[in-house]
């Protein structure tokens, strides 16, 4: 089938298996953020946004990303111009092994554009459905925390 | 003591952390190479058969199926999977295919085909005529007189007692503990079980193989040890190590099931046999089943102390289910004394026993604590009810009998890895400090002194002590070679893994330390067998201690011939001249930058390359210690107990990075509290797992966890580079028997036996009659 998805920011027209799913279409497409933690819909660390919503990719079948806006960590930010989210993980020792990383972005991202004054509990929250096996978390919730703060000092 | 330092004891970002964040694709699954083979496995669906016969005919010739690798097609030589230092410590007891399996889970068959849809569907075309045997699915049927055998096979090498189902044993004793007890004043018993758990790394195993330009075999997979995986990897496919180039990219979490080669061996064959690059990649459920586990341990401890709080004799029995395989039998069971009794030294009458026995079920292996988590809990439950029995305050009691300071214990003469064990004279202990900094932060005397809750949610706190390790002496090894480039800057390169952990990072700012440089001036690369030095891997704590004490060598070596150089340009005494904020500066003020010397070495007088490799085999292995505080709230209605505070204080002597080292702990910490709370494999009858997925096996999430509060004590271990120890494991330790102290406080019982799930408290508390 064939389909038209913003990703990113550029409209693309890409061909994808009736049964394939949006996380294996994107990494297909070499967005490769995108990870495979489980295949099941429990570790978050294929998040993306669709539509500006966190969803994980693993449970989405890339069809239902026609004619929608996607999101990945690669169109987030690179070296320079990094968004405050990433600059505060890599400032505040976020990242262990980062393979988490690119789905607890994405989620942080849905959370502070709903939600521009979260407290911990409410970041908490967000990340119920992101697993990181070695932060403990701790780094990550402080993280979230001080870019939706800097975000709003300085919006962008 | 970190005053003093520059980069070291700055918590700079992840010099990897960049790549991290925008996603780049520097995952060894991330690669991709045109006409990859994906690889397919078929399980045993029995816990303990022989294969009569097997038809892969039918498998092979779908359309699209490159091969299938069975027992029938592949090396018979039998190995361990057991990443270790040569020789190693485990037994030689599986092979790639074995004519028989031993557990659910174990390897039938391998299909490599042009996708993973084929080569699923190919998976269902083979066909399989087992012979079922009786399993042994427990540590009492593995034992008991005539029980089936796990491994009958003639070729195995290095199995303690195959016949009884004995894969490792060990016995030590020091003074007579079993006649000590009668001159104790209180004496405690307690046996206590724990479970079959899982790492659970977000990324699961994963390799991919490919013929490089040269017809040499390229390894590009996510382990803790590539260079016993290339030694083993060419053991098993007769290659030459020459032929084998390993490349460990970003890893997504190891935490110790990536010390083994559970994947490589297959894609290596795929590759050598087809010319194709392979892929293999667990899924979720195969890792869970498949790849390693936390071996489960039953141990007794039996502790006894003078009128004065003061051990006298402690004996630890301990049983450990290896599973099917023997991997890390010996040391997970070694490790189970080694890094838990030397902690107590005052007594002068120890006795350590132990075995590891086979049985059909998941295979034990290497995991974050490493034997010392499992017996933590049971030594220091005992410790609390001794505490009890004697009247005294659990920190109390421990600070009678913690080792300090210059002091030793027979323990580490004693008992080794696989072999006896090396003398060490404590040089670095601040166990004072961290219990007393641990027990105010956490408000230890208010929440313990605080009136008992009587309604159905009751409140309790519980303490814990640990030791671990810093590296094994005299076994492990790290190398590291610096050379300096024409800007100033420098090359690291080095064979130690980073496995998240940061030890790039760290093993950076140790250079960069020496080299009075900041950290942007050094580019490290890591764990490529063609290109960095050996390392024996990321494992035991070592990297830090083994691998940044070789960098710190390899850097003063570096900085002398920088000295040198400088000397001759400012026609002054080498001896004088001191490195620092990128340059070489003399007594009188002169001075030239580190462009201008290495550009000097490369195009100006006496050129030479400036660089130096240098070594490090530790002749100790500090331990880093851990005053571990818990609060609990048990249910007494429905057994759920919630976690509301939890304190971790270390003495990692300095820590190189200390937001690292924090985030070290507080994931340690959080990964002990899914075992002391809600991780466990669930088994079918017919030994199967029947959680083998995250719905079901729970690791906490952010919802899951309480304020986990880590505070890492002053401390200089004087062996350590810059004054480090270790300390990525040792906050696994903590939750278990801290939780387990807190509930007894909270409801007045003893649990035994781990995760403390709902149910299983809900049973002890009716059983105890307390509600």
């Amino acid at each position: 089938m064939i389909l038209d998805i913003v990703l990113n920011g550029t409209r693309r027209t890409v061909e994808a298996d009736p049964g394939e799913s949006l996380m294996d279409l994107l990494r297909r497409l070499g967005f490769k953020s995108v990870k495979n933690g489980c295949d099941d819909g429990y570790c978050g660390a294929c998040a993306v946004l669709l539509d500006g919503r966190a969803v994980n990719a693993c449970l989405v079948f890339a069809g239902r990303a026609g004619g929608q806006r996607v999101d990945t960590v690669e169109g987030v930010g690179r070296e320079g111009v990094l968004h405050p989210v990433q600059r505060a993980a890599l400032d505040l020792g976020a990242i262990q092994c980062g393979f988490c990383t690119p789905g607890i972005v994405m989620t942080a991202l849905d959370l502070i554009a709903h939600n521009p004054r979260p407290d911990e509990a409410e970041v908490r929250r967000a990340l119920a459905g992101n697993y990181c096996r070695c932060t403990g978390y701790v780094k990550p919730v402080e993280a979230i925390l001080a870019a939706a703060a800097e975000m709003r000092e300085a919006p962008e | 003591m970190s005053d003093k330092f520059e980069v070291v004891g700055a918590s700079e970002r992840k010099v990897d952390g960049l790549a991290l964040v925008t996603g780049r694709p520097v995952f060894a699954g991330d690669l991709d190479l045109p006409g990859t083979l994906h690889l397919a496995l078929l399980a045993s669906p029995h816990a303990h058969a022989r294969i009569r016969h097997i038809d892969a005919g039918p498998a092979a010739r779908l359309p699209g199926v490159a091969l299938v690798l069975t027992h029938e097609n592949t090396p018979t030589i039998r190995f361990t999977t057991a990443g270790q230092g040569y020789p190693e410590p485990s037994p030689y007891d599986a092979r790639m295919f074995d004519p028989k399996v031993r557990f659910v889970g174990d390897r039938v068959a391998v299909v490599a085909a042009e996708s993973r849809r084929i080569a699923a569907e190919a998976l269902g075309l083979i066909a399989v005529d087992y012979e079922v045997l009786p399993p042994v699915l427990s540590l009492d049927a593995a034992l008991a007189p005539g029980a089936p055998v796990v491994h009958d096979e003639a070729d195995a090498e290095g199995i303690w007692d195959a016949a009884h189902n004995l894969a490792a044993a060990v016995d030590i004793a020091v003074g007579d503990a079993p006649a000590a007890f009668a001159d104790c004043a209180a004496v405690v018993e307690t046996t206590c079980e724990t479970q079959y758990a899982q790492h659970a790394p977000v990324e699961t195993h994963i390799c991919q193989s490919y013929l490089d330009d040269n017809g040499r075999l390229v390894l590009h997979t996510s382990t803790q040890v590539p260079f016993h995986l290339r030694r083993i990897i060419a053991r098993i496919l007769d290659l030459p190590i020459r032929r084998i180039r390993e490349v460990k990219p970003r890893i997504g979490g190891g935490f110790g099931v990536k010390q083994e080669v559970l994947v490589e061996d297959a894609c290596a064959l795929v590759t050598m046999r087809t010319g194709r690059p392979a892929r293999w990649e667990y899924t979720r459920p195969e890792e869970f089943v498949s790849a390693r586990t936390r071996h489960p341990f039953r141990i007794r401890v039996k502790v006894g102390a003078k009128a004065d709080g003061v051990l006298h004799a402690v004996e630890m029995d301990a049983t450990q289910n290896t599973g099917a395989y023997g991997t890390h039998a010996l040391t997970v069971l070694s490790n189970a004394g080694s890094k838990t009794l030397p902690l107590y030294n005052k007594a002068p009458h120890l006795r350590f026993a132990g075995r590891s026995v086979y049985t059909n079920l998941p295979v034990g292996g290497a995991y974050r604590g490493y034997g010392g988590t499992q017996a933590s809990f049971p030594l220091e439950t005992a410790l609390d009810q001794l505490a009890e029995r004697l009247g005294l305050d659990p920190i109390e009691l421990r600070r009678r009998n913690h080792i300090r300071t210059g002091e030793t214990s027979p323990i580490f003469a004693e008992l080794g890895e696989g072999r006896e064990g090396v003398p060490m004279t404590i040089k670095s202990c601040a166990i004072p400090e961290c219990l007393t900094a641990g027990m105010e932060a956490f408000g230890w005397a208010q929440k313990r002194s605080r009136t008992r809750d009587t309604g159905p949610i009751r409140r309790g706190v519980g303490m814990s002590l640990h030791m671990q390790g810093s590296g094994i002496p005299l076994i492990d090894m790290g190398a590291a070679t610096i050379k300096m480039n024409d800007d100033g800057s420098f090359h690291l390169l080095v064979g130690a893994t980073d496995l998240g952990t940061g030890s790039d990072t760290i093993l950076s700012q140790i250079a960069a330390e020496v080299l009075g440089v900041g950290l942007d001036r050094i580019v490290v690369y890591s764990s490529d067998t063609d290109f960095t030095p050996f390392d024996t891997g990321a494992y035991a704590s070592s990297t830090t201690y083994v691998t940044g004490k070789a960098v710190e060598r390899a850097a003063l070596e570096v900085a002398e011939q920088i000295r040198r150089v400088g000397a001759a340009m400012l026609k002054a005494d080498a001896a004088g001249l001191a490195l620092g904020d990128g340059r070489v500066t003399a007594a009188d003020g002169r001075s030239v930058t580190l462009a201008e010397v290495c550009t000097r070495a490369y195009y100006g007088a006496d050129q030479f390359q400036i660089g130096a490799t240098a070594s490090c085999v530790p002749e100790e292995s500090p331990p880093p210690f851990l005053a571990s505080f818990a609060e609990v709230a048990v249910d007494v209605e429905t057994g759920q107990v919630r976690l509301l505070d939890y304190v971790a204080a270390v003495d990692c002597g300095t820590p190189i990075n200390p937001r690292m080292a924090e985030g070290q702990v507080e994931g340690a910490v959080a990964n002990g509290i899914g075992y002391a709370l809600t991780e466990e494999y669930l088994f079918t009858a017919g030994g199967k797992v029947r959680n083998a997925d995250l719905s079901r096996y729970k690791i906490p999430g952010t919802l899951d966890l309480p304020p986990i509060r880590v505070i890492l004590v002053d401390s200089y271990e004087p062996t350590g580079p810059m004054g480090a120890k270790s300390i990525a494991e040792i906050g696994i330790n903590g939750p278990a028997p801290s939780i387990a102290n807190a509930i007894y406080h909270a409801v007045g019982l003893r649990l035994t036996r781990t995760p403390f799930t709902p149910e299983r408290v809900w049973r002890a508390l009716r059983e105890a009659g307390i509600s």
